[in-house]
C-alpha cells in the first residue's frame, strides 16, 4: 500500500503541476474509460454503459445532457461506486441516487428532464426525424446532484439516438386532401402496413411512424387535427381516415391485407370508430394506446370534439393548476349511441392503458370494453396490457416522462398545463414493455409464419 | 360456399443488429419467417468511394421455425463457410467483372460505409443483380464515433491528420504509420480514437522536394511528429505509442531504440521488420532494399513478390536495429503467409536478440498462419494481392501481399482485439511507480512514492 498523504494534497499537487504538467486527473490515476455501446442506435435499442480504469470503490456521477431542438438542456445521472477491479457497469450495477436509482441500464435516458432553470412544462419531442437525437454521456468525480456544467467529468461519449434506421425513406405526402408523411422500410418488399395516429395534441408527429419502418412496416403519420385552426372543418367524416387507410393499403410496397391501425389518446378512438364501423376499409389488426371508446358514435370530428366540450364542466385542477381531463368521459355511458359498439370488431385489438392516467378514463374504459366484448362473443380478438403508475402517454421507450406539460387546447387555442399523469421508473418500464410487446403484436398479425394454415370461410 | 386462397408468401424479416456500428463491432444477423428446411442465399454489397462493387454471400438453410441465424448457423457454401458471424463481411470481393487489383480502403472517414444485406431465395452464387431479394437490410459502418474530431495538422513541418476523442481529456496518443503506398491514410487512426486515443495519421512516404533535390524525410520528421502529439494539450506527454504497418514498423523500431526525442510508452509493429541499417534514415531503408532488388519473385499470375529482399536477415549488427536496447513493451504482429515483407524471419530474429540481450520479457508476438501482409483493423475485406504504386515513383505493379481469406479475416479480428488490449493496458492502466523530487521549505528532498494498489 503506498503512502497516500491526503492532508499533503494542496502541495503535492502543485509540484505535480510542475513536474508532471500534463496529466492533470493524477488524483485518479490514469484517465477512466467510459464506453457506450452502441454509440449510434435507434431509440428503442439498449445501449450499454460502462467504466473502467478508476480506482477501487471509488465515487463517481455518471450523466447524461441533451440539447433539444427546443433548445432545452435535459439531463439524468446516477451515483455508483466502482467495484474492486474500478469498474461500473450500469447494466448491473445500482444507482445509489440522482434522477433514478437500482440497476437500470437505460436509466441515463428515461429518467432525463429539463436542467434546473428551465422553462416550466417542456415535453421533449424529436420533430426532425432524418437527424438522431445527440446524447452527451459523461463520468464525473465523486457523488454530484447539481452543477454538472462547471466541472469537467474525467470523461465523455457522445451517442446518438437514432428513429430512421438506415436505408428507410421518408415521403411527403398531400393526396386527395389527406396530410401526412410515409416511412418506407429498405429491401423490395412488399410489407405490412400502419396508419399511425397521434391524439387531441394535433399536427404532425413523425418519429413513431419513422421507428415502425425501422422495424419493417411501411408506416403513415396522419394530420388530421392541423394546428391551422381553419383545416378543423375539412376533417368531416371518417372518408378522412378511410382515404388515408386507402392511401397505404394502395401504396405497391404494401400488402394490401395486413395494414393495421395504430392509434394513442384520441387515435385510439378513431382506430376504434373505424374498425367498428367502415364499411370500406378493414384493419388487420389495431393497437391503441391511452384511448376510450366512449365517444359519439359515427360521428364527425367537429361533433366529437362538440361532446368534449359539453362536458368540459368536469374539468378538475390539482394541487398545482395543471389540468385534469380524466373526469370529462365519465361515466362510462350505458347508451349504445355514445360509444363505440365493440361487439362489431372483427380484428385482433391490443389495448395499452396506464393505470395513472389522469388525461382520459382509460382504465375504465378498457374494463367496459372487454365487458362488452365478453357479452358479445369476440373478447377472444382482446389483448389489454394495463401498467400501474403509468401516465397517459405511453409512447416508444427511452424518451423522458413528464407527469404534466404545456398543451394547446384544441379548439380554443388556450394554453394550458395538462397533467398526463404516471411516475417516472413504472411509466419508462411500462413503456419499454408497450413497446416490444406492441412490435410482436404486430409482427404476429402482420408478418405470419410461412406456414400459416389457410383460411377457409363457409 | 367460399374458400380464401393461401396467405400470401410471407415477406421474411431481415434482423441486424446494431443498424449503425463501428467497423470492429460484430452484429448479429437473422432472417425470420422464412419456410421450415428453406435454401437462402444472404447476401452483402459494398458500392465503394472508388465505384466499384463488393459482394460476399453465404448459403443457409433454415430451421425447423424457419429461422436462419449467422451466430449459429453455418454458411454451406460461397465466399465463407462454417460458423461465421461475420463471414459477409470479411470475405467480400469485387463482383465479377470489375476492374482488377482493387483494394477496399475508405478514404472519407467522416460518413459511413453502407452495406446492403440482402436475403435470396435458394443458393446462389452469381446474378445476384438481376433477381430481386427477398428482403434487405442496409448497415452503416463507421470509423468514427460520434464526437470524435479531425484535425488537419501541418505545424511542425510535418504532413498528418489528428484525431481527438470527445470529452476533456488529457487522453494518451498514438503516431500511426502505415507503409509503402504512402499518402495519408486515415481510418485507422479515425478508428483509434473512436476507442478513447487520441491518434496522428502522418504522411512520410512521399519524397520531399527542397533546394532542387528529392528525398524522403529524415528521422527529425519523425521526431517533430511525436512532439506535436507530446504537446498536445490534450496529450499525457508520458503515455505516447507507435503503432506502425509496414514500413511504419521499421520507423518504430528505429526511432525508439536510436531517438533521444521519442520516447513511446510501447510499440505496435505489424508486418514489418528491424532489419534496416542501424541509426539509418528512411532513405537509408530505401537503399538498402534496392540492393537487393534481384530478389524480387513473381507468382504464377505475374505478381510481384518483395519478401526476398530482406533476406536472409543480415547477422552484420549494423544492419539491423538493435532491439536489444527497447524499454518498451513492443507487440510484434506477423501473418505467416506473408509475401510482401519476411515479418515471420523479422520476429523471430527480434527475439533471439532480445533475449540475448535480456529484454524479451518485453515482447509479445502473434504470429498468424495463412494471413498475409495488409493485417488492417477487422471485418475489411482480404486482398492477396493488389495494385499498388510506390510513394513517389509512379511505378506500378501488382503486389503479392499473401494470405488467404478466412485465416487473415481471423487474424485481423484477433490481432485488433489485443492490439486495442495492449494499448490499453500499457497507455491507459500501467500504473507505474512515480518518484519523484519535491523540495520542502527548507531545501531538503522528499521522495513521494505514487501508486494506486
Amino acid at each position: 500500500m503506498g503512502c497516500q498523504p491526503h492532508h499533503l494534497l494542496p502541495l503535492f499537487g502543485c509540484f505535480c503541476l510542475v513536474f508532471f504538467s500534463r496529466c492533470v486527473s493524477t488524483m485518479v490515476g490514469t484517465s477512466p474509460l467510459l464506453s457506450v455501446q452502441p454509440t449510434r442506435g435507434l431509440v428503442d435499442e439498449k445501449i450499454q454503459v460502462v467504466v473502467r480504469n478508476l480506482p477501487p470503490a471509488f465515487s463517481v456521477t455518471l450523466h447524461s445532457l441533451h440539447h433539444s431542438e427546443d433548445k432545452d438542456l435535459w439531463e439524468a445521472f446516477g451515483q455508483y461506486t466502482s467495484d474492486g477491479q474500478g469498474t461500473v457497469t450500469v447494466a448491473k450495477d445500482a444507482s445509489l441516487g440522482g434522477t433514478y436509482e437500482g440497476a437500470e441500464p437505460m436509466g441515463l435516458l428515461w429518467s432525463m428532464q429539463p436542467v434546473p432553470g428551465s422553462r416550466t412544462g417542456l415535453r421533449l419531442r424529436k420533430m426532425d426525424v432524418l437527424t438522431p437525437l445527440v446524447v452527451h454521456i459523461s463520468v464525473y468525480s465523486g457523488h454530484m446532484t447539481e452543477g454538472f456544467s462547471k466541472q469537467s467529468p474525467l470523461a465523455t461519449v457522445v451517442t446518438e439516438r437514432w428513429y430512421m434506421a438506415p436505408g428507410v425513406c421518408r415521403i411527403d405526402i398531400e393526396e386527395h386532401g389527406v396530410r401526412g408523411t410515409l416511412f418506407l422500410p429498405p429491401g423490395p418488399g412488399p410489407f405490412p402496413g400502419v396508419l399511425d395516429m397521434w391524439g387531441g395534441g394535433g399536427g404532425l408527429v413523425e418519429y413513431r411512424s419513422c421507428l415502425l419502418a425501422s422495424h419493417g412496416f411501411v408506416s403513415m403519420a396522419l394530420e388530421y387535427l392541423s394546428h391551422d385552426k381553419n383545416r378543423i372543418s375539412d376533417i368531416d367524416s371518417k372518408t378522412y381516415f378511410e382515404k388515408a387507410f386507402r392511401i397505404v393499403q394502395e401504396h405497391p410496397l404494401v400488402m394490401k391485407d395486413r395494414v393495421a391501425l395504430f392509434g394513442l389518446s384520441f387515435g385510439t378512438s378513431v382506430a376504434l370508430n373505424l374498425a367498428a364501423y367502415s364499411k370500406d376499409i378493414s384493419p388487420r389488426c389495431c393497437v391503441c394506446i391511452s384511448g376510450s371508446h366512449v365517444l359519439p358514435v359515427n360521428k364527425s370530428i367537429s361533433e366529437v370534439f362538440k361532446k368534449i366540450n359539453e362536458d368540459r364542466y368536469k374539468t378538475r385542477f390539482d394541487e398545482e393548476g395543471c389540468v385534469v381531463w380524466r373526469d370529462i368521459i365519465l361515466p362510462i355511458p350505458t347508451d349504445l349511441g355514445e360509444k363505440v359498439d365493440m361487439g362489431r370488431i372483427k380484428c385482433p385489438l391490443m389495448l395499452v392503458v396506464g393505470e395513472d392516467d389522469q388525461n382520459w378514463a382509460t382504465v375504465e374504459s378498457a374494463k367496459d370494453m372487454a365487458q362488452m366484448m365478453r357479452a358479445a362473443g369476440n373478447e377472444h380478438l382482446l389483448t389489454v396490457l394495463q401498467y400501474p403508475d403509468a401516465g397517459h402517454l405511453i409512447e416508444p421507450p427511452y424518451t423522458p416522462h413528464f407527469r404534466a406539460s404545456n398543451f394547446i387546447v384544441q379548439k380554443t387555442r388556450q394554453k394550458v398545463i395538462m397533467l398526463w399523469g404516471g411516475y417516472t421508473k413504472p411509466h419508462a418500464d411500462a413503456q419499454e414493455d408497450c413497446w416490444e410487446k406492441s412490435l410482436g403484436f404486430l409482427r404476429q398479425h402482420l408478418y405470419p409464419s410461412h406456414d400459416s394454415v389457410p383460411k377457409a370461410k363457409l | 360456399m367460399q374458400i380464401l386462397m393461401t396467405e400470401k408468401a410471407a415477406t421474411p424479416l431481415l434482423l441486424l443488429h446494431p443498424s449503425r456500428g463501428l467497423i470492429d463491432e460484430k452484429f448479429s444477423l437473422m432472417v425470420q419467417n422464412l419456410s421450415q428446411i428453406q435454401e437462402i442465399t444472404l447476401h452483402a454489397l459494398i458500392h465503394s468511394d472508388d465505384g466499384d462493387y463488393w459482394e460476399a454471400f453465404g448459403h443457409y438453410v433454415s430451421d425447423a421455425t424457419g429461422l436462419v441465424n449467422v451466430a449459429n448457423d453455418s454458411s454451406l457454401g460461397g465466399t465463407y463457410d462454417g460458423v461465421k458471424p461475420m463471414g459477409l463481411l470479411w470475405s467480400m470481393r469485387p463482383v465479377p467483372g470489375s476492374r482488377i487489383g482493387l483494394r477496399l480502403r475508405k478514404k472519407e472517414v467522416h460518413t459511413p460505409m453502407l452495406v446492403h444485406i440482402s436475403v435470396y431465395r435458394g443458393h446462389m452464387s452469381q446474378g445476384f443483380k438481376e433477381q430481386v431479394a427477398l428482403a434487405s437490410v442496409v448497415t452503416e459502418r463507421w470509423y468514427m464515433s460520434p464526437g470524435v474530431r479531425r484535425v488537419d495538422i501541418t505545424e511542425g513541418g510535418i504532413t498528418g491528420t489528428l484525431f481527438l476523442p470527445p470529452g476533456p481529456g488529457p487522453f494518451p496518443a498514438l503516431l500511426d504509420l502505415w507503409g509503402g503506398g504512402g499518402g495519408l491514410v486515415e481510418y485507422r487512426s479515425a478508428l483509434l480514437s473512436s476507442h478513447g486515443f487520441v491518434s496522428l495519421a502522418l504522411e512520410y512516404m512521399t519524397p520531399r522536394t527542397s533546394g532542387g533535390s528529392t528525398s524522403h524525410v529524415g528521422n527529425e520528421y519523425f521526431e517533430a511528429a511525436f512532439t506535436v502529439l507530446k504537446q498536445h494539450p490534450q496529450v499525457c506527454g508520458d503515455r505516447i505509442a507507435i503503432l506502425g504497418l509496414s514500413f511504419g514498423t521499421s520507423v518504430a523500431l528505429g526511432m525508439a531504440v536510436y531517438s533521444t526525442v521519442i520516447q513511446p510508452r510501447c510499440l505496435v509493429c505489424v508486418s514489418g521488420s528491424h532489419v534496416q541499417p542501424v541509426k539509418g534514415s528512411l532513405s537509408d531503408v530505401f537503399s538498402e532494399i534496392n540492393k537487393n532488388v534481384h530478389n524480387t519473385r513473381y507468382d504464377e499470375e505475374n505478381r510481384v513478390i518483395w519478401r526476398d529482399l530482406l533476406l536472409p536477415i543480415p547477422t552484420d549488427p549494423t544492419k539491423k536495429v538493435d532491439v536489444g536496447q527497447l524499454k518498451c513493451p513492443v507487440l510484434m504482429i506477423v501473418g505467416e503467409d506473408d509475401q510482401n515483407w519476411p515479418a515471420t524471419e523479422s520476429a523471430e530474429d527480434m527475439k533471439q536478440m532480445m533475449e540475448k540481450a535480456g529484454n524479451s520479457h518485453l515482447l509479445t508476438t502473434l504470429s498468424y498462419p495463412g494471413a498475409g501482409h495488409l493485417i488492417e483493423p477487422p471485418y475489411s475485406p482480404h486482398i492477396r494481392a493488389s495494385n499498388f504504386m510506390v510513394a513517389g515513383t509512379r511505378q506500378k505493379f501488382v503486389v503479392l501481399w499473401g494470405g488467404e481469406t478466412a485465416p487473415h479475416g481471423y487474424a485481423q479480428e484477433d490481432s485488433w482485439k489485443k492490439t486495442l488490449s495492449f494499448l490499453e493496458e500499457h497507455l491507459y492502466r500501467s500504473t507505474e511507480r512515480w518518484h519523484h523530487r519535491s523540495y520542502s521549505h527548507d531545501g531538503e528532498i522528499i521522495f513521494l512514492g505514487l501508486s494506486f494498489s
